[in-house]
């Protein structure tokens, strides 16, 4: 530093400079910043600082005050939901479902594509919510272990049905009692979504790929097969192949299927444990085959004819992607509005079309038919019998088993 | 140059009129008034967080229950006792793609900083250009160059390389991607050009009268190297691994896309641990361990360099 004499600065400015850093008590060095910034650090952190820090336990509702319904006064919404998870118009600038719910009940709607991810979306909303404030959001939708965990920590408002006459009758009953909300007093699915194995014909040589057993045991698809890290997906479709009901299973039997799933690891077959991004890796054949949620298989299908699904003849796992009120959220009667609005059925058809998830809504055949023939007969977003009779959901979890299951799982996919 | 270049400064400012005088104590107070906001900065957004995390470290509870202070320090030791393979793992993938970006990024910044004329601007442009789109898409594209059947794969494998590759352990069978290989790739890949930017600040300013000099005393380029440009450029070196170590040892992105269940590293385990299992105390207890070996590893490493300038 002291040899650096910078020669664009003024004579003054040189000299102010050198006797700033020179002179006596009044010059600053790292040494004295670093002491003094440390040790007023450690006064405002301190040990006291340490211990005052915590997490509040959660609190039932009713324990706190009560969220109170300015729908009434406030004629406007707040949506958080995933990305591309809603019609859009063919410029991109509108959401012509939305704007058709504002001009009949001229409720706005501000619409956020802020979930990405189940658990980073729940570790962004936790603080607010375990501190019992207010979220800014009034409608959230979020899957249904996800869900089920706000609803169990007392984090959702009830809703009302005498606001959801259509959501009542047409929600179809493969979705009606879900063993975390029976009845359906908090939440109404926005979609379903099925577990189902897809293949790259191409990278199997044109053979199907239709059983966990044959994603995990077939030599031929060696280091080319790849799991959802999501532990319920991977789990549950594993639960189902070796003949157990994921709806109700023990801890002996999720043990044996995280077992039967490390074997798949150690012996290469399993290559690795993908969230979204297995699309890539299926459509240019570098994964021959993998589990995958239906609603990417039709979307893959549309640009490369090799993928192939197959429904496994054991069975497949169903959940669902749930819309909530969250607690403390200023607008629930205009959200239930909403919620209704979508399961009238040329809406919830005109969603369907779109974005090619399995449609919650019974009766829509006709709508969706008229919109594309094609789509209406895709057991993929509407199930026959057949495939809904095969449909399985993975039991609620305590929170107890939620921690100890996550936490055999995250060994198992190396984290 | 040098101080004695400059003129005699003119007496009037040197010497402001009595009246005028600050007072010895608010005189030196200026200086911490000036860094009033970046202290201010520090504790909002790194003091502040430290403080919550250690507390976080030493907390037990479940969400139910919430979680309270319980200074269980045992935290520290079932964390690393459990999870000591993936912190061995990130210091080697992140010292491995340290020492890629050195060997890469030393020769171009030298190029660019000696020889490139008038590219030169271009070619750091270049070099930055890359940061223009996310760090996941670059990171995805990766998948792309490594694809299986890819051109890539397909010349290592025809000159034999991976055989080599293979009984290292580092790929496996007839492809790179899911490998160990591959998030060291993508680690080097993303970090480079931390590692050249500094190299190049402290080559280019490097008095080019001392290589003519070193030539005048019948030093061989080679020798010029060891003996001047290299030591010149120790300050770039030191801050270029660093910048490139301390970020590529708490990276999960790489190792998450373009790795597989046995190449994880501490940064997935952290991230898994706090939204996953929701074990906070763990994952700030893992958070924490890791910062101090990286906290060792550099001091040790800065002793050695025999360095306090970074650049």
């Amino acid at each position: 530093m002291e040899q650096y004499e910078p020669d664009s600065l003024s004579a003054a400015q040189v000299a102010a400079m050198r006797r700033s850093l020179t002179n006596g008590r009044a010059a600053l060095t790292r040494r004295s910043l670093l002491r003094a910034t440390g040790v007023g650090a450690l006064t405002i952190g301190g040990v006291a600082g340490l211990g005052a820090c915590g997490i509040p336990p959660a609190a039932r509702e009713g324990d706190g005050p009560a969220s109170t319904d300015f729908s009434a006064q406030e004629k406007r919404l707040s949506f958080s939901n995933w990305t591309q998870y809603i019609d859009i118009s063919d410029d991109e600038k509108s959401r012509p479902s939305l704007e058709a719910f504002t001009a009949r009940t001229g409720i706005t709607v501000k619409y956020t594509e802020d979930i990405n991810d189940n658990v980073e979306f729940f570790g962004k909303v936790k603080p607010q919510l375990a501190a019992g404030q207010d979220t800014g959001r009034d409608l959230i939708c979020v899957t249904d272990w996800l869900a089920a965990r706000i609803i169990r920590l007392g984090w959702a408002q009830k809703l009302d049905p005498a606001n959801l006459p259509n959501a009542y009758a047409n929600l179809s009953s493969q979705f009606r009692r879900p063993d975390w909300d029976p009845g359906r007093s908090y939440s109404y699915p926005w979609t379903g979504i099925s577990t189902v194995i897809a293949y790259n014909k191409k990278a199997t040589g044109g053979r199907k790929v239709d059983s966990v057993t044959q994603l995990l045991d077939d030599p031929r698809l060696k280091g080319r097969v790849a799991f959802l890290s999501e532990m319920r997906d991977s789990v549950g479709m594993t639960l189902i192949d070796m003949g157990k009901d994921p709806g109700k299973f023990t801890d002996a039997d999720f043990d044996a299927a995280v077992g039967r799933l490390q074997k798949g690891v150690d012996t290469q077959q399993i290559r690795r444990f993908t969230g979204n991004d297995y699309t890539g890796d299926l459509a240019k054949g570098d994964l021959a085959a993998c589990l995958a949620w239906a609603g990417d298989v039709i979307q893959l299908q549309a640009d490369n004819p090799d993928i192939q699904f197959a429904i496994p003849a054991a069975g497949y796992i169903t959940s669902s992607d749930n819309l909530l009120v969250p607690a403390k959220a200023r607008h629930k009667t205009n959200a239930e509005k909403l919620i209704d609005y979508y399961y009238e059925l040329p809406n919830a058809a005109r969603l369907a079309a779109y974005i090619n998830y399995v449609c919650p809504v019974d009766g829509v055949r006709d709508e969706l038919a008229a919109i594309d023939p094609a789509l209406a007969s895709n057991t993929l977003i509407l199930p026959d019998k057949a495939m809904a009779a095969k449909s399985r959901a993975f039991r609620s979890l305590t929170s107890a088993e939620e921690t100890a299951y996550e936490e055999k799982f995250a060994k198992l996919i190396g984290a | 140059m040098t101080i004695t270049d400059i003129p005699r400064a003119p007496e009037a400012p040197e010497a402001p009129p009595a009246a005028v005088r600050k007072s010895p104590a608010r005189k030196r107070l200026v200086p911490y008034w000036l860094l009033l906001p970046g202290i201010l900065w520090l504790l909002v957004f790194f003091a502040l967080p430290m403080v919550y995390q250690a507390s976080t470290s030493v907390q037990t509870g479940t969400l139910e229950q919430g979680f309270r202070v319980t200074w269980h320090f045992a935290t520290y030791w079932d964390a690393f006792a459990e999870y000591w393979p993936q912190f061995v793992r990130s210091l080697v993938y992140a010292g491995t793609a340290t020492a890629l970006c050195l060997l890469l990024g030393y020769p171009l910044a030298y190029l660019i900083a000696f020889k490139a004329g008038r590219w030169r601007n271009l070619l750091l442009v270049l070099v930055i250009a890359p940061f223009f789109t996310s760090f996941l898409i670059r990171t995805l594209a990766w998948k792309t160059i490594l694809a299986d059947g890819g051109a890539v794969v397909g010349a290592l494998d025809a000159l034999h390389v991976l055989d080599v590759t293979n009984w290292l352990g580092w790929t496996q069978g007839d492809r790179v991607l899911a490998t160990p290989m591959a998030v060291v790739c993508g680690l080097t890949y993303n970090f480079l050009p931390f590692m050249i930017l500094p190299l190049y600040t402290s080559l280019e300013r490097i008095d080019g009268r001392l290589h003519e000099a070193a030539k005048d005393l019948y030093a061989s380029p080679a020798t010029t190297f060891r003996k001047v440009t290299f030591p010149l450029s120790m300050p770039g070196v030191v801050s270029g691994t660093l910048l490139t170590f301390i970020p590529a040892s708490g990276d999960y992105v790489n190792a998450e896309l373009l790795g597989s269940t046995d190449t994880k590293m501490v940064g997935n385990v952290i991230q898994s641990q706090f939204l996953r299992v929701l074990d906070y105390p763990t994952a700030a207890a893992l958070s924490f361990i890791l910062m101090a070996i990286v906290l060792i590893m550099v001091t040790v490493y800065i002793r050695r360099a025999g360095t306090e300038d970074l650049v």
